[in-house]
C-alpha cells in the first residue's frame, strides 16, 4: 500500500544551517540542499548556501563542487565524468530528476536552487541514495546476450543496420536512475515493480535480433507488478537526461505480450 | 547506525502535467464507478412505481445534487478522452514527449469545450433539455 507521508525518522527538521555569501559577492544565488548525516542520529535537514555566481561555473555540479571545496567539505554527493555520460550525479534539482553536471543553474527559474537526493530512496548520506535495489532490478532482467544457436565459426554474431538501430536508443541508457525514481508507481511499489530503467534494459534485449530468449524474457515480465504497474504516467520520459523513452519501451513490451496471445 | 531515511518524494517533485492527468484519470474513474450507484437507484425508482420515481427525480432536482451530476458529467468526459489517449498508447503511438504533451492538451480542450456545451444543454435553466 502506498505510503504518502515520510516515516518520522525521514522528515526534514528545521535545524538547517545557513552559510552566508562572502562580503562583496556580486551575483548571489541561494542553494537549498538536503543534508543527512548518518552518524549524527538526527533527522535530515536542509542547509542553505549563498554562492557568488560570478566566481562559480555554470552547472549545478559546479556549484556543488564549489560548496564542497570552499564552504562546507562535509557535503557529500556522487560525481565523476561531469559531461552527462556516467550518471553518477543524478539528483532532484528544482523538482525534477536530472544530472547535476548538465543542468545549468540559469535554467532553474525560481530564486533558489533546491537540491534533494533522488526521490523515495534510502539515503546513505546527503545527496547519495542507496541504489542496491535499483541495480538488483537491473540484474533481474538478465541484461546480457543469451543464445542457443552456435556462434558463427568465422566471426561475431552480426545484425543488420535496421536491427542495430532498434537497440541504439535503449543501449544509450546510463543507469542514472532519474527515470525510475521520478515514477510515482515506482515510489509506491519499488519492491515489486521493476521500474522504467530496468524495463528499458529488458526491452533492449527483447528486441535484440541476436538474442534467443525473447519468449522467456516476456514470460518473466508478464506479471501484475513487475511490468503492469506502469500506468503510462510519462514522468520517466520527461525526466530522462539522455532523452530516451522508457515509456515507449514499456508500451512496446506490453504490446508484444498482448500480441503473442493469439 | 540509524536506519537510512527515505528521501522526500511527493513533497519535492514538481507536480507536472504528467502526474496531474494520471491521478485525475484515477480519481474520475473512482467517481464514475461510485456514480453507477446513482444509476442503480434510478432504475430501482423506475421499477418502484410512479410515486417512487417522482420522489427520486424530486431529490435529483435539488441544486446541490445537480452540481454533483454536473461534476460527474465532466468526470465522464475526462475519463473518456483520456481513456482514448491510453488506447492510442496501447497501439504504440503518441509516446514522444511532444506527442504526449499535445494529446494532454487535446484531452483538456475536449473536456472544456464538450463540458461547457453539455452543462449548458442539461443543467442551465435556459438550456435545451429539462
Amino acid at each position: 500500500m502506498a505510503e504518502f507521508q515520510l516515516p518520522p525518522g525521514s522528515r526534514i527538521s528545521n535545524d538547517g544551517k545557513t552559510f552566508k555569501a562572502p562580503e562583496g559577492a556580486k551575483k548571489v544565488r541561494r542553494f537549498q540542499i538536503y543534508r543527512f548525516d548518518p552518524d549524527s542520529g538526527q533527522n535530515p535537514r536542509v542547509d542553505t548556501y549563498e554562492i557568488d555566481m560570478a566566481t562559480c561555473g555554470p552547472m549545478v555540479l559546479d556549484a556543488l563542487i564549489k560548496i564542497k571545496n570552499e564552504i562546507d567539505p562535509t557535503l557529500s554527493f556522487r560525481r565523476s565524468c561531469r559531461e552527462g555520460i556516467c550518471g553518477s550525479c543524478a539528483m532532484n534539482i528544482d523538482g525534477s530528476n536530472t544530472l547535476a553536471c548538465i543542468k545549468s543553474c540559469a535554467d532553474v527559474k525560481g530564486a533558489d536552487v533546491r537540491i534533494y537526493p533522488l526521490p523515495h530512496m534510502p539515503v546513505i548520506k546527503d545527496l547519495i541514495p542507496d541504489l542496491t535495489q535499483f541495480y538488483a532490478q537491473y540484474a533481474a532482467v538478465k541484461p546480457w546476450l543469451t543464445t542457443r544457436s552456435p556462434a558463427p565459426p568465422d566471426g561475431e554474431r552480426l545484425q543488420s543496420k535496421e536491427d542495430q538501430e532498434k537497440i541504439d536508443g535503449p543501449s544509450a541508457c546510463i543507469l542514472c536512475a532519474c527515470c525510475s525514481t521520478s515514477c510515482p508507481s515506482y515510489w509506491w511499489n519499488s519492491d515489486r515493480y521493476l521500474g522504467p530503467a530496468a524495463l528499458l534494459a529488458a526491452y533492449r534485449w527483447i528486441v535484440d535480433s541476436r538474442d534467443d530468449s525473447t519468449g522467456e524474457r516476456l514470460d518473466a515480465l508478464e506479471d501484475p507488478f513487475r511490468l503492469y504497474r506502469c500506468h503510462t504516467i510519462m514522468n520517466c520520459t520527461e525526466a530522462c537526461p539522455k532523452d530516451l523513452n522508457p515509456a515507449r519501451a514499456i508500451g512496446e513490451i506490453k504490446r508484444m505480450i498482448a500480441g503473442r496471445r493469439h | 547506525m540509524a536506519p537510512r531515511p527515505l528521501s522526500p518524494h511527493l513533497s519535492v517533485y514538481r507536480f507536472a502535467y504528467t502526474m496531474a492527468l494520471s491521478i485525475l484519470h484515477r480519481i474520475t474513474g473512482v467517481a464514475l464507478a461510485s456514480g453507477l450507484l446513482v444509476l442503480v437507484a434510478w432504475l430501482l425508482a423506475l421499477g418502484g412505481g410512479p410515486q417512487a420515481y417522482a420522489a427520486f427525480t424530486g431529490f435529483m432536482g435539488h441544486g446541490l445534487i445537480q452540481v454533483i451530476l454536473g461534476a460527474w458529467l465532466l468526470a465522464f468526459l475526462y475519463h473518456l478522452a483520456n481513456g482514448i489517449r491510453h488506447l492510442f498508447w496501447d497501439t504504440g503511438r503518441g509516446f514522444a514527449k511532444t506527442a504526449a504533451r499535445r494529446s494532454a492538451r487535446m484531452v483538456i480542450a475536449f473536456v472544456v469545450v464538450a463540458g461547457a456545451l453539455l452543462v449548458y444543454v442539461f443543467f442551465w435553466p435556459a438550456g435545451g433539455v429539462q
